[in-house]
């Protein structure tokens, strides 16, 4: 392969990986707060048809972006309701989040299945980063969805580490009883985090019905929301690792597309598998690796924080 | 400021299995026809269409029944594992290859008397659902890894798996290029009840629910799970092998959507083609959880979803899509989790001012 | 603030949980400058009542003034803003975070963006200033549990806390360890500051504080300055009838060596070295006691002999069988009986009945199975027989035990390990939150059972257990033992020094 094509597909890498990339920023700060929102599938494909429906509509996608970051954030406070306030089981609630979020975006999105849109996001270069050799076709000529997550990144590292807020956030996340004994409200703190998670698994599925592939099709999340899960486990709830392995997860999905057009051997399907069993194998060494070097999950993980149990 | 506190529920309340359940469900056809209304649709209209076609003819009737039998047969499957706290979500995958192994017995052997190829059919889709179900299993075994997500991502895989079979090497070369394979030959068919679509498979499901129900109730080994699931650490404190337990459970789990998979291809479309389940291994989690894992209920409300199912098809001739069901489902199983804090705790009333 | 000026004022204190009446009518004084004492036992209500004073719960009847303002708090951070600061017997710290950020979180005194170093900076002046010295970059897991304890009294300093609450905070000490804390407390009471201690400690009361109230069964009943009180009465105070302080009823006759553990080497959960070069004996009709400051090793040493921990080096020995990393199993078959630290989740099952938490330890027994079956009839006459012999309080045996009070939890959990007739019973906190009574049926199974020539091996924090139980007595530090002494050629000074480091004069007995 000539390095056109290595370009190209890395470029690819980008544009697949950003929707990944953007849940699973969300499910990182979700997960921050030891609250576990197994819902990100459903909550992508619900932002996926607001976005396209109010996009469609409007004709500005930029509309239809901000619906889908407030129609993902909506259908998050249904599992913020159910698990912080009513304790139920997180695991369970996420699954069902999931189920409701591909019949609810079936059901709305029903009559605007395989029409295309006419204001999508194009690619927009970036003077002079763009003209960077290899740098610049891969990161610098895209749309501004993707310039967006770049920044996004920071933003949420930033917040993370350095703001009060992202203390108290990591605080509830490893010891509620001890933020809640330091003042801090552990519910509004999970409730925060959770919106925020659900804002970002919209934004994340708007950017496949906008920019990815500018349309709306039943289930077009195709498993990316489990995915943006696995890859948190991946990135170690850090942000900035949720970036390589966002564009990982998009240069395998690149190269099976590039390599369907290759006239290659190898069944479509078999190529199709890629992205899950890298997940799964991804996973497996993440896991034993966290395992020897006790970095990992925050404390609290999946488990509810009452204060009058005794 | 807190108006409404919960407080611990010194009694359980009387029947609590039976009432949160019911009021779950109706609370979420209410908010169900509520959106319903909000789109523009007539809620009763839809909903009595969904019952009339699911309950209200001998056809709608059996074709309740026939949904009903993979249901069954997945969500006993995921209870198991429920039980064990293995959030198994990989059922779909499971009936897959138990469906993708059958065929290849009927494919195989053409000729085979049904006493031969059907008992052989059945246990390649126990081995083959039980492999993909124990697959996850070693690793969350032996690293803990998140068997979750990698039971959800074996589903796309045995999905991709049969279309990459019924798109190529197992095309019915008479099948005017559509996604499927040769129907199978009398031999490799469950035969039905009379003239209707329901086949023996139901016998199956009501076996499978009855040996559920002996293991966990009267036996060392379901003694197991239930301490395991409780408690792995009094699990490990007694000797037991979580181990084990996590493989063998997985092993049956997964065996049970792969028997699912045999009864549909043997019983129902009697080849292996495309989107042969409308999502039956999911319908299982949430049947499963509303059954509260018991084996009795599960049948129970599997006959009630397979309804469900059965009449959204009919949803599709009033323009909505068949996957609206998924709402539905969807909406009780969130009723079912938020009813499920007042079995332990009660809304009191705490006043405005301190 | 004055010295002498009235704190905290709680008149009438009333507050109820489904079911328990927590707290009936209590009152509380508490001035600047005393070190106050909350003396009870576990149950009495100390625990509810401070959480009403930390603003965790609210109260339902009576009267709270802080500083001479009436308040019912809503939440921790309206006990804070009032001055009030607890120190957790869990202490409230996270772990994963450094000194500076835990006592950062929370505190909104700082604007939107942290600046971690400007209060690294302050924070060092500050426990210099008191004599404190603590690290405020250090991670807290790092620290040792005496340091985290400075750590979470800094925090509440620091975030001007004068009503300083202490829960239990001389348990995860030695006692040379204790008498420096006690030092910081008179400073700070000298200060001005309100201390209150929450114990059931009466020797501590005698020693330490200025005015002790009591507590029993929800009120409180009495409040007295510590001058004109002793031991006797407070230990009638707190029980509610005459209590003789128990001395030394019987020592044991050991016999052949039961459990023998040469050069043992085990690692923590977190990867670390939690059991260094252990060497053991413990023999048939004695009670072998293991002191020393809880996380130095305790948990891992009894796992190590239960199976449940690899060991990395080293042999076990269970009458005379090498029984090195065998299976938890095989250790059981063996007949060592455990009753672990965790009675609630490990040594039983909270949402299982009595029947099925009798199975735990039998469900391999040819009595209660027919092959794959478990044969409920003969379990639930087993049951009802243990029920009964031990004297163990239920209201059917069919319902969830975790309905069962702490006291017949553990009686529970005790009848079915002692009823397995072991050879070996490891014990590890086996009286820890119990009241008086159950703390003496529990001790009176273990002398029982040594009687009846098992051998014991005893993890305690409470070295006057030890003394009253055991026939001799290990040390453990850092996972090392310091040595082992005859109980009674030894006293509390020699093992406090032991339990903080200091090698034994004698080797290995």
């Amino acid at each position: 392969m000539d390095q056109g094509i290595i370009i190209a597909i890395l470029a690819t890498a980008v544009t697949a990986g950003t929707p990944i990339l953007y849940a699973a920023l969300g499910e990182i700060i979700t997960e921050r707060s030891g609250t576990l929102n197994l819902g990100v599938e459903g909550m992508m494909l619900v932002g996926a048809v607001s976005g396209f429906m109010a996009a469609y509509v409007s004709g500005n996608p930029w509309l239809g972006f901000g619906a889908a970051m407030a129609a993902g954030g909506a259908v998050s406070l249904i599992h913020a309701f159910l698990t912080i306030t009513l304790r139920a089981n997180q695991v369970v609630c996420g699954l069902a989040l999931t189920i409701f979020g591909t019949g609810f975006s079936s059901y709305i999105g029903k009559p605007f299945v395989g029409i295309p849109l006419k204001e999508t996001f194009k690619p927009v270069e970036i003077p002079f980063l763009s003209d960077i050799p290899v740098i610049g076709p891969i990161f610098f000529n895209h749309d501004p969805l993707v310039y967006i997550s770049y920044l996004l990144i920071i933003l949420l590292a930033f917040l993370i580490y350095r703001t009060r807020w992202g203390l108290n956030l990591r605080a509830v996340g490893e010891n509620p009883a001890a933020a809640d004994s330091a003042g801090i409200s552990v519910s509004i703190t999970r409730y925060q985090s959770v919106f925020i998670g659900g804002m970002l698994a919209g934004a994340g599925g708007a950017y496949l019905s906008l920019a990815y592939a500018p349309s709306w099709l039943e289930n077009m999340t195709a498993g990316r929301g489990w995915i943006a899960v696995a890859l948190v486990i991946f990135a170690m709830w850090d942000p900035y690792k949720a970036l390589l392995g966002s564009y990982i997860f998009g240069g395998v999905e690149a190269l099976g597309f590039r390599l369907q057009t290759m006239n290659v051997t190898i069944s479509p399907f078999f190529l199709k598998m890629l992205p899950y069993i890298l997940t799964i194998v991804v996973l497996i060494i993440v896991t034993r690796e966290t395992k020897t070097r006790k970095v990992g999950a925050p404390a609290a993980l999946g488990q509810p924080y009452h204060r009058e149990d005794r | 400021m807190r108006l409404i506190t919960l407080e611990k529920r010194m009694s359980p309340i009387p029947m609590a299995g039976m009432v949160i359940p019911v009021i779950s469900i109706a609370l979420a056809l209410l908010a169900g026809g509520v959106f319903l209304a909000l789109s523009g649709k007539n809620p009763l209209e839809i909903y009595f269409t969904l019952f009339q076609s699911a309950f209200g003819s001998s056809y709608g009737f059996s074709e309740t029944v026939v949904k009903a039998i993979p249901l069954a047969l997945c969500a006993l499957g995921v209870s198991l594992a429920f039980r064990v706290q293995l959030w198994n979500i990989g059922a779909e995958g499971q009936f897959y290859m138990g469906a993708m192994a059958a065929t290849w017995v009927a494919l195989t052997y053409p000729e085979g008397s049904r006493w031969v190829v059907l008992p052989a059919m059945f246990l390649a889709a126990a081995m083959a659902g039980g492999l993909w179900g124990l697959l996850p299993a070693i690793p969350r075994a032996f690293w803990k890894v998140n068997e979750t997500i990698t039971t959800l991502m074996l589903n796309y895989i045995a999905i991709f798996w049969v279309d990459f079979l019924i798109y190529g090497p197992w095309k019915d070369p008479n099948g005017y290029n559509f996604p499927l394979t040769a129907p199978f030959e009398l031999g490799a068919t469950l035969p039905s009840f009379g003239t209707s679509r329901v086949h023996y498979g139901l016998i199956l499901a009501l076996i499978a629910a009855l040996l559920v129900y002996i293991i966990l109730k009267y036996t060392v080994w379901g003694y197991q799970l239930k301490v395991v699931g409780e408690s792995q650490r009094a699990a490990k404190y007694a000797g037991m092998s979580i181990v084990k337990t996590i493989l063998l459970v997985m092993l049956i789990s997964g065996a049970l959507a792969g028997i699912a998979g045999m009864t549909e291809v043997a019983g129902i479309t009697q080849r292996l083609q495309q989107g042969l389940s409308p999502g039956y291994g999911y319908s299982a989690i949430i049947i499963a959880w509303l059954a509260r894992l018991n084996p009795w209920a599960i049948l129970l409300v599997s006959f009630l979803f397979g309804g469900l199912l059965s009449g959204g098809f009919s949803l599709q001739s009033m323009g909505l899509p068949a996957a609206s069901v998924y709402m539905l489902q969807g909406l009780i199983l969130f009723f079912i989790l938020g009813g499920e804090i007042f079995n332990s705790y009660r809304l009191k009333w705490i006043g405005g001012r301190s | 603030m004055g010295i002498n000026d009235i704190l905290v004022e709680m008149k009438g204190i009333t507050k109820a949980f489904p079911g328990v009446l927590a707290n009936d009518q209590v009152n509380l004084t508490v001035r600047a400058g005393e070190i106050h004492a909350l003396l009870g036992e576990n149950g009495a209500g100390k625990s509810t009542l401070m959480s009403i004073l930390t603003g965790l719960y609210r109260y339902d009847q009576g009267e709270l003034a802080v500083h001479g303002k009436k308040v019912n708090f809503n939440s921790p951070r309206d006990a804070i803003a009032e001055g009030i600061g607890m120190v957790h017997q869990h202490f409230k710290l996270v772990s994963t975070f450094t000194v500076t950020e835990n006592v950062a979180m929370g505190s909104d005194s700082w604007g939107a963006i942290l600046k971690l170093d400007q209060i690294e900076k302050k924070l060092a002046a500050f426990s210099m200033e008191y004599g404190l010295q603590i690290d405020p970059k250090a991670k807290v897991w790092q620290l040792s549990i005496g340091e985290q304890q400075r750590v979470e009294i800094v925090k509440l300093l620091f975030r001007g806390a004068d009503i300083l609450i202490l829960d239990e905070p001389t348990a995860v000490l030695t006692p040379q360890e204790a008498n420096d804390l006690y030092i910081v407390l008179r400073k700070m009471a000298d200060e001005g500051k309100g201390v209150i201690v929450i114990t059931h400690k009466m020797q501590e009361v005698i020693e330490h504080a200025d005015m002790v109230t009591v507590m029993r069964g929800g009120k409180s009943v009495a409040t007295v300055p510590k001058d004109y009180t002793d031991e006797t009465e407070l230990a009638r105070l707190m029980v509610g009838r005459e209590l003789d302080l128990v001395h030394k009823i019987e020592t044991g006759a050991p016999g052949e060596v039961i459990l023998q553990l040469q050069e043992i080497t085990a690692v923590s959960d977190r990867g670390h070295k939690a059991l260094k070069d252990v060497n053991l004996i413990v023999r048939a009709g004695e009670i072998m006691g293991i002191a020393g400051v809880a996380g130095n090793g305790q948990r891992e040493l009894a796992e190590v002999i239960t199976g449940l921990r690899p060991i990395s080096a080293g042999q076990i020995t269970i009458n005379k069988v090498d029984m090195t990393n065998r299976q938890p199993l095989d250790i059981i078959k063996a007949g060592v009986a455990h009753i672990p630290e965790d009675r609630h989740n490990t040594g039983l099952v909270p949402n299982l009945d009595a029947y099925e938490n009798i199975l735990l330890k039998h469900y391999l027994d040819k009595d209660f199975r027919k092959g794959p079956f478990i044969l409920w009839s003969a379990l639930s006459q087993y049951t009802q027989t243990l029920i009964n012999k031990f004297d163990i309080k239920l209201s059917v045996p069919e319902a969830p035990v975790k309905a069962m009070s702490g006291g017949n939890l553990q009686k529970l959990l005790l009848a079915r390990e002692i009823s397995m007739e072991p050879n070996l019973i490891i014990a590890v906190y086996p009286v820890r939150g119990l009241d008086i009574g159950a703390i003496q049926a529990v001790r009176g199974l273990l002398m029982e059972a040594r009687r009846e020539g098992k051998g014991v091996l005893l993890i305690s924090e409470e070295l006057d257990e030890l003394f009253l139980l055991a026939d001799r007595l290990a040390v453990l530090h850092e996972g090392e033992l310091m040595g082992v002494l005859e109980v009674e050629k030894t006293d509390i000074e020699e093992v406090g020094l032991m339990m903080a480091g200091k090698k034994g004069v004698k080797g290995c007995a």
